[in-house]
């Protein structure tokens, strides 16, 4: 039984590799863009999934938590540095020294100096762990409609101050990212000829971020997780640190967020504000209703699709209108996502039960 | 500051505070029935204010508003009816994702009838640069109208809350479901007239205001989240406590202005929501006691 449970994801694994194999052979390898920015996003979502429907605290915030590991990251890999090294700042000289800052052209031959993506994707996720900690205590400690307009201020906030920040671009965001050069040969960017290698980057980003969770959800923590969405009263009764097994979820689902974040930023070699907007969150919170609420596979099924049919563009003009309507639909006649259903226990039913 | 600047910003904070006040009004109805926080109560703002423009342009101006109004409370009844009545005790997070929902198919078919672009009601009277010389400051009569009919609302709801039947055994249901079940009141269309009633003092709100912070598709997100950060401020189900802390926000809004840049300000009223949840979630002028009773 212990190994048994990574057998689908084996299968996943091998499934991905097909859809690869079939765009090669069908000359449709354009897919693969869309389904690399899926993968992100289904990353967010599984985490988020995590606090949702293990913890069963709802979070309306997380669009914000991608915003910040991708604003952060955008902007220290794009900001020119050269001029306050000119100026003799210490601490830029002491960056330059360490090897922590990079040197490169820029579109018309200027020399730039910016963060290394590494040390930029790390300094993003210390940010949004902070962050996520920082309103995780107090706003945790809300229940029900509290914590949804809690989180979505906490969104909204975010979204303004990308909005208004000139740091940040303002409604123009933040474009030119350069690539992520993960190992000498492995760069995470939207360059034509990398495309497959990205495919493959996500996937794998995709499926170690899987395990994690599976892993988790299966371990101790993931009983008391339960026991917390179950009942948080019956759980601290059965001495279940409640506050901080909701606060460590909240702030890893918020880590997950932040480094979807990152990597589609590099990989789109660009964010805008509308990526930290309210319709992104409210977006990941449906997919996760959609998938079930406590179910990791429907919530990777459900983000795959969806993300990938929202992205091709299928939805056209509707595509918020597509996303509210499936929310209502769900929530009113399957409360427990699509996958439970009663019309799946009648093909299920075994005569040996009753 | 000079005394003329400093009454300009307070008339300007007593307007947006008078929306948001009526915003907060309509999601403690809501939610004094029901225990639910409609999400869409935003949304009746921006529908009463657009429907109102496009009627605009075949009707007189009262008798414009006046139809939005009705319309608007049509759909709220419809909202209801079609979403939530046959629901049997939905739980919290279920009732949070369905009214967002809501909220966003509004928009979104707000969006595709009436597009894009920022539209306003004409000024009831005058123009956009008459004004009324009051206590030395110029003040539009717009202003005096919002106030005016938001004073209104306010009255004629404590009124009716008090003195009609019907007022009275909305109270009674908000007080105890089943108690007011045994006694012969209909919860159901209890919660169908405060629906109704919501989405009308919303859509009235939204008209009046039209002219000064005009209409589009999205107005009514933001509405929704200070509506709701003035009554949680106020205490939640409290509703004269909602009118003073509307008029708190705005006038705290409106002198932030002159403190940080006019992009933040939607920052600075969320982040007072946020330090309000964490400090006193109960309200400025709620009792600890009263909201520990209450199922948020």
């Amino acid at each position: 039984m212990k190994a048994g449970k990574y057998i689908p994801v084996a299968l996943l694994a091998l499934v991905l590799i097909g859809i690869q194999q079939l765009t090669q052979m069908t000359g449709t390898v354009y897919y693969l863009t869309q389904m690399t920015m899926t993968a992100y996003y289904a990353l967010l979502v599984i985490g988020l999934c995590l606090v949702m429907g293990y913890a069963g605290q709802i979070s309306l915030g997380h669009a914000g938590f991608f915003a910040i590991g991708g604003y952060t990251s955008a902007v220290l890999t794009t900001y020119n540095l050269t001029p306050l090294l000119e100026k003799g700042n210490v601490l830029i000289s002491f960056m330059q020294a360490s090897g922590v800052l990079v040197t490169r052209q820029s579109l018309y031959g200027q020399t730039l100096l910016s963060v290394h993506p590494w040390p930029a994707c790390i300094v993003a996720l210390i940010l949004a762990t902070a962050i996520a900690f920082l309103i995780g205590i107090p706003v945790l400690k809300l229940k029900g409609h509290y914590l949804a307009m809690a989180t979505l201020g906490f969104g909204i906030i975010i979204y303004r101050v990308a909005l208004a920040s000139e740091i940040f671009g303002q409604a123009d965001g933040i474009s030119a990212v350069p690539g992520f050069v993960l190992l000498p040969d492995l760069i995470v960017s939207g360059d034509f000829n990398n495309r497959v290698q990205n495919y493959y980057i996500a996937c794998s980003t995709l499926i170690i971020g899987f395990l994690l969770l599976q892993n988790l959800i299966d371990s101790r923590v993931g009983r008391a997780l339960r026991a917390i969405h179950g009942s948080e009263e019956a759980a601290n009764a059965m001495g279940v640190n409640t506050t901080r097994y909701k606060l460590y979820t909240f702030v890893l689902s918020a880590v997950f967020a932040a480094l979807a974040g990152i990597l589609l930023t590099h990989y789109n070699g660009g964010i805008g504000p509308s990526e930290a907007g309210i319709m992104k969150s409210v977006r990941y919170v449906a997919i996760v209703a959609i998938g079930g609420m406590a179910n990791l596979w429907g919530a990777l099924t459900m983000a795959a699709i969806l993300n990938f049919l929202s992205l091709r563009g299928m939805f056209g003009s509707y595509d918020d209108a597509v996303f509210g309507s499936i929310l209502i639909i769900i929530m009113l006649f399957a409360p427990n996502g699509l996958l439970r259903l009663p019309i799946w226990q009648f093909f299920k039913k075994s005569p040996a039960g009753k | 500051m000079t005394s003329q600047l400093f009454f300009q910003y307070l008339v300007a904070g007593i307007t947006y505070g008078s929306i948001y006040a009526i915003v907060a009004i309509g999601f403690n109805i809501i939610y004094n029935t029901t225990g639910i926080i409609n999400f869409a109560q935003g949304e009746f703002v921006m529908l009463g204010g657009m429907l109102a423009i496009s009627l605009h342009s075949m009707l007189p101006l009262p008798l414009a508003i006046g139809l939005a109004v009705l319309i608007t409370m049509l759909i709220g009844a419809l909202i209801e009816i079609i979403f939530i009545r046959w629901l049997k005790s939905p739980s919290i997070l279920r009732m949070i994702i369905i009214t967002i929902g809501i909220s966003i198919l509004i928009r979104e078919a707000a969006l595709h009838v009436w597009g894009e672009g920022v539209r306003s009601l004409p000024y009831f009277n005058g123009n956009e640069i008459t004004t009324i010389q009051l206590w030395g400051t110029n003040i539009s009569p717009q202003v005096l109208w919002v106030i005016s009919v938001c004073s209104i609302i306010v009255l004629l709801l404590s009124i009716f809350f008090k003195y009609t039947s019907l007022g009275q055994e909305m109270r009674a249901c908000a007080a105890n479901r089943l108690a007011a079940t045994l006694c012969g009141i209909s919860t159901k269309n209890m919660v169908t007239f405060s629906f109704m009633l919501s989405a009308g003092i919303g859509a009235l709100a939204g008209c009046v205001v039209s002219p000064i912070t005009y209409t589009q598709y999205d107005s009514g997100t933001g509405l929704a989240i200070k509506g709701f950060t003035v009554a949680v401020l106020g205490g939640l189900g409290n509703s004269m406590a909602a009118v003073a802390a509307g008029i708190l926000l705005g006038i705290i809004e409106a002198f932030s202005v002159s403190v940080v840049p006019l992009a933040f300000q939607d920052a600075i009223s969320i982040a007072l929501l946020l330090l309000i949840l964490f400090i006193r979630p109960h309200g400025l002028f709620g009792s600890k006691e009263a909201a520990g009773l209450k199922d948020f």
